[in-house]
């Protein structure tokens, strides 16, 4: 049973709830390659992006018209009402009116929550600011579960887990399946401690190390994230860092015959592309199960009205 | 000062006691009664408690406060008692206990959150109890404040 109106926070969401979901994406997934649906014939799905995310728009645009509904698009907040002062409340309030399921992306934390509560149609958080980005986090269960296993998984978090909020959503998600996470980071992008606390609390074993060969020989995942520039002042400093964790083809030699690696993509330079032709490589097929669990979140938001 | 004028007793109203020495105005901030009401409010700070070494006291004259209007000084002044006066006499009397819900009183901390920009939107943190006290999380960007809550009051 699926009675959320709005997707908004993987907080909001309990393991059975998040089960259904992934359920549904199983079911939708022949969609996602091409057979003809009509599931969503007659629905429109409104855009807003005031912020640029090219892929998570398409990733939406996508999954709502493979499902046989229509997507209207803001083009640019520079060109609509936004720029005219309008607040992002009013706009909701209009949007809800015309579309019968609204996507969000914006800058501000919390915008989608808002959007929320003034919204006369579903809203489904593609992203606020340095917030959440539910989605991301479903479709990364999504992977895990199809090409890896959600229960006793074995996972390696890799990168800047200080300010990656998608590491952070996606090990509070985890905590719900009790899983076992070692957490791989430089000394100054480790995983806060309120955080490794709160996971602790809810039953996950967390480890810790700055060494990437600490984890590769017994993990089920390696979940690769970027290393940005911005969080070095010294660019020496960066260059020295982003070096330790990058993945290459022969440091997996080691790894379990049926370990994967995931990344959200975009990457830069994290994963060498002889990785690409490893075994382990999930990247792509994991942004191509953005389809079937977007389609799975928009058909259930719909159902559930 | 004399005795008798610091806890010169009042006929109705609300005292509220055992708040922590120097929270006093937060107290009342917090309350929103000052320039809200015709009531007579005064408080007194620092006064000498067995209990807590210095306490401070609120008193509200001609006004019953309800639990649900007093229970979010809890946040800020977790040991207060509330005391209903009635002809001079003490008629209820109960301890605060923080909400679960708060509205319109903290400002999250977070600057690039939607609480803080011109949106129509109202602050809302839930409040989670544990063993250090109370630890706030905004409904929006889900920012949490754990200490210093009073720096954060409105
Ligand atoms: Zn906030």
């Amino acid at each position: 049973m699926f009675t959320k109106k709005h997707i908004i926070s993987m907080r909001d969401f309990s393991k059975a709830e998040i089960d259904v979901i992934l359920k549904k994406a199983e079911e939708l997934e022949p969609f996602a390659k091409g057979k003809k649906s009509n599931l969503l014939a007659g629905k429109i799905l409104a855009l807003l992006f005031y912020e640029p995310s090219t892929r998570t728009r398409l990733s939406f645009e996508t999954a709502m018209k493979r499902l046989g509904g229509e997507t209207i698009n803001m083009i640019s907040p520079e060109a609509s009402s936004a720029s005219k002062g309008e607040t992002l409340a009013d706009t909701i309030r209009v949007v809800s009116e015309y579309a019968d399921v609204v996507v969000l992306r914006h800058s501000k934390e919390g915008s989608a929550r808002m959007a929320a509560d003034v919204s006369s149609a579903p809203i489904i958080n593609a992203g606020d600011g340095a917030g959440h980005h539910p989605t991301q986090t479903l479709l990364d269960l999504y992977t895990i579960k199809r090409e890896s296993h959600l229960e006793n998984l074995s996972i390696a978090l890799i990168g800047d887990l200080k300010y990656g909020r998608t590491v952070h959503s996606l090990a509070y998600a985890l905590s719900l399946y009790g899983a076992k996470i070692s957490l791989v980071s430089p000394e100054q992008l480790k995983m806060p401690d309120e955080i490794k606390s709160d996971l602790r609390k809810r039953g996950v074993d967390v480890s810790e190390t700055t060494k990437l060969e600490d984890v590769i020989s017994h993990v089920d995942v390696l979940y690769v994230t970027r290393i940005q520039k911005e969080r070095f002042p010294d660019p020496s400093e960066y260059q020295k860092v982003a070096g330790t964790y990058r993945i290459s083809a022969p440091l997996l030699k080691d790894a379990k015959d049926d370990m994967i690696i995931m990344h959200p993509l975009p990457r830069v330079d994290e994963i060498d592309a002889d990785v690409d032709a490893t075994k382990h490589a999930r990247y792509f097929q994991q942004a191509f199960y953005g389809i079937p669990v977007r389609m799975a979140v928009l058909s259930l938001v719909l159902e559930a009205r | 000062m004399k005795k008798e004028l610091r806890v010169r007793p009042i006929k109705n109203g609300t005292v509220i006691d055992h708040i922590a020495a120097g929270q006093a105005l937060n107290v009342l901030k917090i309350l929103g009664i000052v320039g809200r009401t015709d009531a007579v409010v005064s408080a007194v700070t620092n006064v000498p408690s067995k209990a807590m070494g210095k306490k401070d006291i609120v008193k509200v004259e001609d006004r019953e406060l309800a639990p649900h209007e007093v229970d979010k000084i809890a946040l800020i002044a977790p040991s207060a008692t509330i005391n209903i006066i009635r002809e001079y006499k003490v008629k209820e009397k109960h301890k605060v206990a923080p909400p679960n819900m708060i509205e319109g009183v903290v400002k999250c901390a977070n600057p690039n959150c939607i609480s803080n920009t011109k949106e129509p939107v109202t602050s809302k943190f839930t409040v989670d109890k544990h063993e250090k006290g109370v630890q706030l999380r905004c409904v929006y960007c889900e920012r949490i404040i754990s200490e210093n809550i009073v720096e954060h009051l409105f």
